[in-house]
């Protein structure tokens, strides 16, 4: 049974809609991401399930309980703020106690929660000092363990990273998904970072114009978007898609990939998926990731359809773990990821391997996946 | 750079800033001297003033005008001193300031955090009691007091003045909480603070600059207002501004000049001291006013 359940969700500013009727649903003790470029409404879904922002239409359930009239402090859930928002005037151990204070906890039970607290994110010696003479990590810590003293059903957590360096950025993801882990909390958790999303979430929800654009597992998300937005926002380096021809062999189907001043590369589909065969001679949009384009010495061995083909590389970037190659077909940059130590040289022409199990194809006018 | 060039650059240097600092110094003694013609006078037997040179020092020094100023000066028709009038005027400004000051972070929490629609439009309103000259509003002013049974009271005084502030106050208010941080009053939201909670625990405890800056603004404007004092106030609740002036101007005997000075002295005096206290924030808190406002 689902535990937040968000139900056709509206949220409108005057005339302007921010949520176009989203809907979602994460289990209990799950990590639910929203991702999405800015504007895309993911920060102001959060805030509505807060309750700090009142929705349009709709309707947002915790636990079986509609709770879109609750006050904030009344749905149960606990929310860690972009700039951390802790009370400049207390010190730290006043800013984790202050929701109970508020709630009329008596002082021994509550100092035996800071400690807890405390002791679980390693904040204890800085108990008693001010916010400002803080660290932007231990501000961080101290934000999440005012969220953690309140025991809620929900955490939320609205960009809490961003401000992060990016060093003390992939440690504190570590941290929160070392804390997921141990607490089995619901958290619904706001990026835009996909790699973010990536690490963290069991589920994520791609968001654009306040429209859900594919909710799904990450490995769904990332193997199988569902339309070009979001192949092309989960990822880094970004998905090739390269516009490209169905055409048709002796063997079967085939995708034509245009180059420049030659003949264009021709790439075995193999069984011609039944999804494809409309779309014969026409254009489509044929995406590829880095990883399932690289020198035949690395292509994965137990994919059933790899291609090769010569290919003109025009620029190499040495990454250190990885080689990133950069070829141009359809007339478009298309990056490969070889191994760290392939032979290859700018301007000369290398053989790369396209693993076609794990290519997809869109329609360039509806922008939506085909195969 | 060859040596002789430096130095006359050197040279040029310091002709430029003797040049500043003579300047400097003209003005603060521009400034300064009227204070220092009060003071002196103030210390002196009457008849030395009488000689004329009102620069010199006073050959007797004395502190009875100061006395005679304070306790037992011709007010009026009573010669009873500035005493009463002083304390009429810590009667009147110490609740205004205060109800005024209150009310005007009230309104900037409300026009910054909890918007509704046309609160700017509430704000604009709010701002144009700032533009209203005193003069329109003593008559219809007059009236509401009279009406409300407050003609003539201290606490009359108190209520015009804390009306007349407000646009001021809000102003300084509302721009200060514009630029403190939403999200605060948010996480206090979540925490469960009530509107008056999160007023009193969250935004007032980081107000200590704009809230120095209003009551200094307050204090001054209505400690020294004079209009409101003679228009409004009756035998038991005059002012000082408008007990100094019964006293330089009794048109009876002779002009007791030394007294004069140090009525006015001592008319200023609270005033100078709320600035010597507190004007490092008053510059800080107009800056932050200023600039994020």
């Amino acid at each position: 049974m689902p535990f937040l359940e968000i139900d056709n969700l509206q949220k409108s500013f005057g005339a302007t809609k921010i949520l176009k009727g989203v809907s979602l649903e994460i289990e209990e003790g799950g990590f639910l991401v929203l991702v999405g470029p800015s504007g895309c409404g993911k920060s102001t879904l959060l805030n509505t399930i807060a309750g700090l922002e009142p929705v349009t239409g709709g309707e947002i359930r915790i636990a079986g309980k509609r709770v879109n009239d609750l006050h904030p402090s009344k749905r149960d859930i606990a929310m860690v703020f972009q700039s951390y928002a802790l009370y400049p005037n207390m010190t730290v151990g006043q800013n984790i106690a202050f929701g109970m204070e508020i709630r009329g906890v008596p002082k021994p039970e509550r100092d035996k929660a800071i400690a807890d607290v405390a002791g679980l994110l390693q904040i204890d010696h800085l108990l008693d000092r001010k916010p400002s003479q803080l660290s932007g990590g231990q501000r961080q810590r101290v934000a999440m363990g005012r969220a953690l003293v309140r025991k809620p059903q929900v955490f939320l957590f609205d960009e809490p990273l961003s401000n992060l360096d990016a060093k003390l950025r992939i440690d504190m993801r570590t941290e929160i998904k070392r804390l997921h882990q141990r607490m089995g909390t619901t958290i619904v958790y706001v990026t835009h970072d996909q790699i973010e999303a990536m690490t963290l979430a069991t589920r994520i929800a791609v968001l654009k114009d306040g429209t859900l654009q594919q909710y799904g597992t990450p490995a769904e998300i990332y193997n199988n978007p569902t339309n070009i937005f979001v192949a092309d926002f989960m990822g880094s380096p970004a998905m090739n898609l390269i516009p490209a021809t169905i055409g048709i062999n002796g063997k079967g189907a085939t995708v034509e990939l245009a180059r420049d001043g030659e003949k264009p590369i021709s790439l075995p589909l193999g069984k011609a998926s039944d999804a494809l065969s409309p779309y014969r001679g026409k254009p489509v949009t044929f995406g590829i990731r880095p990883e399932a384009l690289t020198d035949p010495d690395s292509a994965d061995r137990d994919a059933t359809a790899v291609a090769t083909a010569d290919c003109h590389i025009e620029v190499v970037e040495p990454a250190g773990s990885d080689t990133f190659a950069v070829t141009n077909l359809g007339g478009k940059g298309v990056v490969a990821r070889l191994r760290a130590d392939a032979h290859v040289q700018p301007g000369t022409v290398a053989p790369l391997a396209f693993n076609l199990t794990k290519a997809v194809f869109f329609d360039p006018a509806t922008e939506m996946r085909i195969a | 750079m060859s040596r002789p060039s430096a130095d006359v650059a050197t040279r040029n240097g310091v002709f430029a800033r003797a040049f500043i600092y003579a300047v400097l110094i003209l003005f603060v003694v521009y400034y300064l001297l009227p204070l220092y013609v009060m003071l002196v006078n103030s210390l002196k037997p009457l008849d030395e003033i009488r000689k004329g040179n009102m620069l010199a020092l006073p050959h007797v020094w004395t502190i009875a005008p100061w006395l005679e100023a304070w306790s037992t000066a011709q007010i009026g028709v009573q010669p009873i001193g500035l005493k009463p009038y002083f304390l009429n005027s810590i009667m009147m400004v110490v609740p205004a300031v205060a109800i005024s000051t209150l009310l005007g972070a009230l309104n900037g929490y409300v026009l910054t955090k909890w918007r509704f629609r046309g609160d700017n439009v509430v704000f604009g309103m709010m701002l144009l009691a700032c533009f209203i000259p005193f003069q329109i509003v003593l008559i219809p002013a007059a009236r509401i007091l009279g009406l409300l049974g407050l003609a003539g009271s201290v606490p009359g005084l108190i209520l015009i003045h804390t009306v007349y502030g407000l646009g001021f106050t809000t102003l300084f208010f509302r721009n200060y909480y514009e630029a403190f941080p939403t999200e605060l009053i948010r996480a206090a939201q979540i925490d469960g603070a009530s509107f008056f909670q999160i007023f009193r625990r969250i935004l007032l405890p980081s107000s200590g600059p704009i809230i120095v800056v209003t009551v200094i603004w307050q204090f001054t404007n209505i400690w020294n207002d004079f209009l409101f004092g003679s228009s409004f106030s009756s035998f038991d609740s005059i002012p000082i501004t408008v007990a100094l002036n019964n006293l330089v101007n009794s048109s009876t005997g002779v002009k007791a000049y030394n007294v004069h000075f140090a009525g006015a002295i001592l008319a200023a005096l609270p005033t100078l001291i709320v600035y010597i206290v507190s004007g490092r924030y008053f510059v800080r808190g107009l800056m932050a006013g200023a600039v994020k406002g």
